[in-house]
């Protein structure tokens, strides 16, 4: 295998991992408030059909992502309803979300099916940087939705740590009710720290359907949300840990979709298996080590908060 | 409490609820959730009244399509009943999509290889052979769950993509009929492989499985002291490791069962419906078993029922294809009640009562 070819596995996991890394990156700011949120692949599938339908016919990917964001942003807003105001069990509600968008996104996308992209992101050279050898290839020579995550990736990490809006927001998936002591409103913020995941999740789905492999498919999204979910817990919650696993499963997809032609005799169907089967082995070692490690885990995950209970 | 985003009303703590305010609940939930779900048909110019009348006149408008909703209605309540074994425990077992799947190739390998057996000592044993891999596949997740606390929701869903692929490398590779024209399918069971059926219908006698396994996990749940244990470890893992019950072997033995369930509807549908393996041989029964054990409140009984019902959509959402329709929308219905039902839950144990000023 010679070096250009392994470069372009690389710069292909980057790729196949940004759906990913969008997606991750919402789940741990609504996790990182406490509230889980299994419904990323409904949330993904929705902004991925909305993003196409509005980027292919107003012939503008930038407004197509812009309606990916909205769409995915009400998706979450439904379970921020159910589960912070109802209080409803937050594994079910995330399910129940996933269900559904299953089925509004195959509803909405019957007629798009086949139908060409107008409009997609791709691959910009960033000047200079591009030109570093190997890396510039990997890194600098992709979309501007690849360039953006990164970014993205920074601003949570500089959020997060650095000011008080992410103490904050971190503090209430911690001690919900320290914090609500201190006269800030919990269920704003869970409210902000969901919808804005769903926009993310949305990204994450508007990336698939303009850039990944620009097209409507029903199911398109084929159990990324969940391996997006999976990852936060890799992650340990820190968006810089998201980045690296998503790239990392990128890069194990497009392993498995070169290896067949680099002529290993393994049939087509297990190399499609080993996402999967990747995603389940790094959650159970990633697990084992926080258990024992005793940190990560937003202490009220999952918990339903309530004053009169506290 | 103040709950900003309520306005003047607020919600009170009750602790009694009747059966006939909890049926009332119930029904109110899945008729805002049609609306709701139907709110997107309309948006989109199309009609939703027309819509559910297409699907309640081919679900149950005919004796055809009532014998198909009773069809559909079989997996739909193995797995069910199997989830809502886990989900009594607390534990999130969603892979029963994955565990009909290998359950379904379990039965087959015997269906395809031992052809030569008598019918009566082939079926139990492809009900056997559906039950332990359906059971063994639930194990996978249910390992790293017992041991290490490894979160059993997303590890028993992502093996269903595993469990998906396998059975597509079978029905594409070794498994393929070779007269079948190339199709990913195998090749039709032997008679003796096959469950018998009701008359001219496609209603298998796995029917009557299901009623007893439901029969049976209602003794389980209610009499038994194992049963009690589950319930138990479900509500409080403490309470369950004072009281000297070992949470290591329930889970074990729970998501068993719950898989090997599962497995059995697999057993069911290729020897009762298909008669072969196939590609595709769930539109997703693994998932809306999820809704309807949740729907149902994990009651034995009422998942037969809510099983019907949803079946019912099912092939409603079949029969849509032919005006242009994806059948997966049903899902659209499906989620959207489930919405309402769990937001209705809070009805249950509360009160919306106006604020005294």
């Amino acid at each position: 295998m010679d070096l250009n070819y392994i470069i372009a596995i690389l710069a292909a996991g980057v790729v196949a991992g940004t759906p990913i890394l969008y997606a991750s990156l919402g789940e741990v700011i609504a996790e990182r408030a406490g509230i889980l949120n299994l419904g990323v692949e409904g949330m993904m599938l929705v902004g991925a059909v909305s993003a196409f339908y509005v980027g292919t016919f107003t012939e503008d990917k930038w407004l197509g992502l812009f309606v990916a964001l909205i769409a995915g942003g009400l998706m979450a807003l439904i379970h921020a309803v159910i589960t912070i105001n109802f209080r409803a069990s937050q594994v079910a509600s995330g399910l129940a979300l996933t269900i559904f968008g299953t089925g509004l996104s195959a509803y909405l996308g019957r007629s798009l099916v086949g139908i060409p992209p107008t409009s997609t992101f791709k691959a910009v050279a960033i000047p200079v940087l591009s030109q570093i050898p190997i890396l510039g290839k990997i890194f600098f020579n992709q979309d501007i939705m690849v360039y953006l995550s990164i970014i993205l990736v920074a601003i949570l990490w500089f959020v997060f740590y650095k000011t008080k809006a992410g103490l904050l927001l971190r503090a209430v998936g911690e001690n919900p009710s320290a914090v609500d002591a201190l006269g800030h409103n919990i269920f704003l913020i869970r409210y902000v720290a969901v919808i804005v995941g769903g926009m993310l999740a949305g990204a994450g789905g508007a990336y698939l359907s303009l850039a990944y492999s620009p097209s409507w498919i029903e199911n398109m999204s084929a159990g990324r949300g969940w391996i997006a979910v999976a990852l936060v817990i890799f992650a340990v919650w820190d968006p810089r840990r998201a980045l690296l696993g998503a790239w990392l499963f990128g890069v194990i997809a497009s392993l498995g979709l070169h290896l067949q032609a680099l002529g290993v005799m393994i049939p087509s169907n297990f190399l499609q298996m080993l996402p999967y089967i990747f995603t389940f082995v790094i959650l159970v070692i990633t697990t084992r080590e926080t258990k024992h490690r005793r940190s990560g885990t937003p202490a009220a995950l999952g918990i339903p908060y309530s004053r009169e209970e506290r | 409490m103040k709950h900003k985003l309520l306005g003047s009303w607020e919600i009170k703590k009750t602790n009694t609820s009747s059966a006939l305010k909890k049926f009332g609940i119930s029904v109110t939930s899945i008729v805002l959730g049609l609306l709701f779900a139907g709110l997107f048909v309309l948006i989109t110019g199309k009609d939703p009244l027309q819509l559910y009348g297409e699907i309640l006149q081919s679900s149950v408008g005919s004796s055809y399509g009532f014998s198909e909703t009773l069809v559909e209605m079989i997996p739909l309540a193995f797995c069910s009943l199997g989830v809502s074994l886990a989900f009594r425990m607390q534990l999130w077992n969603i892979g029963a999509e994955g565990q009909f799947y290998i359950g379904a190739f379990g039965a087959s390998y015997f269906a395809l290889f031992f052809s030569d057996l008598p019918k009566l000592i082939m079926l139990p044993l492809m009900v056997s052979a559906g039950f332990i891999c359906g059971g063994l596949w639930a194990l996978v997740p249910a390992i790293p769950k017992a041991f290490w606390n490894v979160n059993e929701t997303i590890s028993s869903l992502l093996l269903n993509y595993v469990a998906y692929f396998w059975m597509a490398y079978l029905v594409y590779g070794p498994w393929k009929d070779p007269k079948g024209n190339n199709f990913p399918l195998t090749k039709i069971f032997p008679d003796s492989a096959t469950l018998p059926v009701f008359g001219n219908t496609r209603i298998s006698y796995a029917i009557f499985l299901v009623v007893i396994i439901a029969v049976a996990i209602f003794l389980l749940i209610k009499y038994s002291k194992w049963g009690y244990e589950i319930s138990v470890s479900g509500s409080s893992r403490k309470a369950a490791d004072y009281a000297g019950m070992s949470y290591v072997k329930n889970v074990l033995m729970v998501m068993f069962l719950s898989g090997a369930i599962s497995g059995i509807a697999g057993m069911a549908e290729v020897s009762g419906v298909l008669h072969r393996l196939q590609q595709t041989i769930s539109p997703g029964y693994g998932y809306t078993a999820i809704l309807i054990a949740l729907l149902a409140r994990l009651n034995p009984f009422s998942i037969l029922l809510v099983s019907f019902l949803m079946g019912g959509l099912l092939v409603g959402g079949f029969s849509l294809q032919t005006s242009g329709f994806p059948s997966s929308m049903v899902s659209m219905f499906q989620g959207s009640i489930l919405f309402f039902v769990l937001a209705g839950e809070v009805f249950n144990n509360y009160r919306l009562v106006r604020k005294k000023v």
